[in-house]
């Protein structure tokens, strides 16, 4: 039984197909990342994964049964931006999570209720190294600060799988190095499932542990929006490669479209 | 030289030049007033300083022989309560149904259309049904200042709520929140602060709000004095009871402004000092 399957899905939007032919299985555990040119559907996927975009056709499944059509706590998620709640400080952001599900009614827990709250929050927040800032708010945070929250969050939900959204696009390269080896260890320690999308090939290679370049197979100039994208490679990458090896992987294969262009 | 565009005032010459207009304007009010009371010193329609500050003196502080009441803060009590009470009535009611119609897609397809015809209607215009449904009373007054400030509010509350980035909204569901939660940790404190700021601006109007209906009918207020006393050319009460009015609505916003900053420290994040 795997963990996350697809068959023969599909997304469009009325004539305008965005994927097509998608078929894969995720096991428990697989850090897969999603490479691809801009505009080629990796973010579509991924709001079908959240529940937010329906599928049009075919079967995607999770622990065997349908995707939710909403987003839910079996799935977390970390955008680029726009993921902490400015209106809370950090550690209010989250305890949220423990609020929401203990206090039903008010999402606001008080007592010894909150005191649990708070030291399981403090746990999560010391594991991405914030501790130091709990009472913050968001925009007294850097860049990178306000990422490392938004993983503390997401992962207070045990979610089943994590799904990240260029999650260090918007970092400076030496902020970005400290996060790989965050996402890497928390990867490890706690068993997670990650679906990463990602621009930058050479962090696709360092973090994944299976890499998937979305393109267009077929392609009608007559009518660009007759065929979808699909998953054209799907590598499986040990630790140890060099990442320069994929560039060999991909010219074998023959990959001569947007995605070398863009990616290499 | 540099260019003008890049030229900024000091501290101390940016407070000098803000003065400078309010001093050019009472030279010029204290040189035509001069010049009329010369021709005729009994002119009642540009009194000197000192005749508006000895009438506003006489009517802070002398009790009404036959009521006892001291008629300034009569009229201030009287005015002030009626505009709390309207834009606190229209503050709620904006918060609630801007909330729910700018998180519910469905109430919002129910209601919007109502609001944006009801925000059309000139709320002067309801004035006389107002007088007939509710009496000259104090009913009249507050319902025509919450009528007239409810729908703008509503708008601005649901035109932010809209305008949330969805990527809170969905975040908030991965954590296991429902809808109900959604509205009161998400949508709630994110919107309180910008009720205020819309309360700030919304008030302008609230005050013509009032004085329009104590103009029409009251018994007293600070919108009724300057009414009654128009009667008798009375420039040297008329002028110090703007210049009250404009003092309390400044008092006003400055409050609310005050509270926000207090409040929601990670609203005002960013903002120049001139909040």
């Amino acid at each position: 039984m795997s963990l996350l399957a697809a068959k023969r899905l599909e997304k469009h939007y009325g004539h305008h197909v965005v994927l097509e032919n998608l078929n894969f299985s995720v096991e428990p555990g697989e850090f897969v990342t999603l490479v691809g040119a801009s505009g080629c559907g990796k973010t579509t996927f991924l709001k079908m994964l959240l529940g937010t975009e329906a599928t049009s056709r075919g079967s995607l499944t999770l622990d065997d049964k349908p995707i939710p059509n909403e987003p839910g706590p079996d799935r977390g998620v970390v955008f680029q931006k726009y993921s902490v709640f400015p209106h809370l400080t950090v550690l209010g952001n989250v305890m949220i999570a423990d609020e929401l599900h203990s206090a039903r009614f008010l999402g606001k827990s008080f007592g010894a209720a909150r005191r649990r709250a708070i030291d399981t929050a403090r746990a999560r927040i010391d594991e991405v190294g914030l501790s130091h800032a709990l009472n913050k708010y968001p925009h007294e945070l850097s860049g990178g600060m306000q990422q490392r929250l938004a993983i503390a969050q997401a992962l207070m939900m045990r979610p089943r799988i994590l799904l990240l959204d260029e999650p260090f696009g918007a970092l400076d390269p030496g902020i970005r190095q400290d996060m790989h080896g965050l996402i890497n260890r928390l990867w490890k320690e706690q068993e997670l499932t990650i679906f990463m999308i990602t621009h930058d090939l050479k962090e696709a290679f360092e973090l994944g542990t299976r890499l998937w370049v979305f393109d267009k197979t077929r392609h009608d100039p007559q009518a660009p929006e007759a065929y979808g994208a699909t998953i054209t490679y799907d590598l499986p990458i040990s630790r140890d490669r060099a990442s320069t090896a994929l560039k060999e992987v991909l010219q074998k294969g023959g990959l001569q479209t947007h995605t070398e262009e863009t990616l290499l | 030289m540099k260019r003008f565009i890049n030229l900024t005032p000091s501290r101390g010459s940016r407070w000098l030049l803000g003065l400078l207009p309010f001093l050019l304007l009472a030279v010029l009010y204290m040189s035509l007033s001069s010049a009329r009371l010369a021709e005729n010193p009994d002119d009642r329609l540009l009194p000197t300083p000192s005749k508006m500050a000895g009438s506003f003196y006489h009517l802070a502080t002398v009790e009404n022989a036959r009521t006892g009441e001291v008629l300034l803060w009569t009229d201030t009590f009287a005015s002030l309560e009626r505009i709390v009470i309207g834009v606190s009535i229209s503050a709620l009611i904006g918060l609630i149904v801007g909330i729910l119609s700018g998180g519910l897609p469905m109430v919002r397809a129910k209601l919007s259309p109502l609001i944006t015809v009801v925000s059309l209607i000139p709320p002067m215009a309801i004035l006389p049904i107002l007088f007939i449904a509710f009496g000259t009373g104090e009913a009249s007054k507050i319902a025509l200042i919450a009528i007239g400030v409810t729908p703008f509010l509503i708008r601005d509350l649901q035109g932010h709520a809209i305008r949330l980035p969805d990527e809170q909204l969905i975040k908030a569901q991965t954590l296991g929140a429902s809808s109900w939660q959604v509205l009161l940790r998400v949508l709630l404190p994110q919107l309180t602060p910008r009720l205020l700021n819309a309360t700030r601006l919304a008030l302008g109007t609230a005050w013509l709000f009032l004085i329009a209906a104590e103009a029409i009918a009251a018994q007293e207020g600070l919108g009724y004095r300057i009414f009654l006393v128009r009667r008798y050319l009375s420039m040297d009460i008329i002028l110090p009871y703007v210049a009250w009015i404009t003092l309390l609505a400044f008092l006003l916003d400055q409050l609310l402004a005050w509270t926000s900053r207090l409040a929601f420290p990670w609203y005002h994040a960013g903002e120049g000092d001139n909040a």
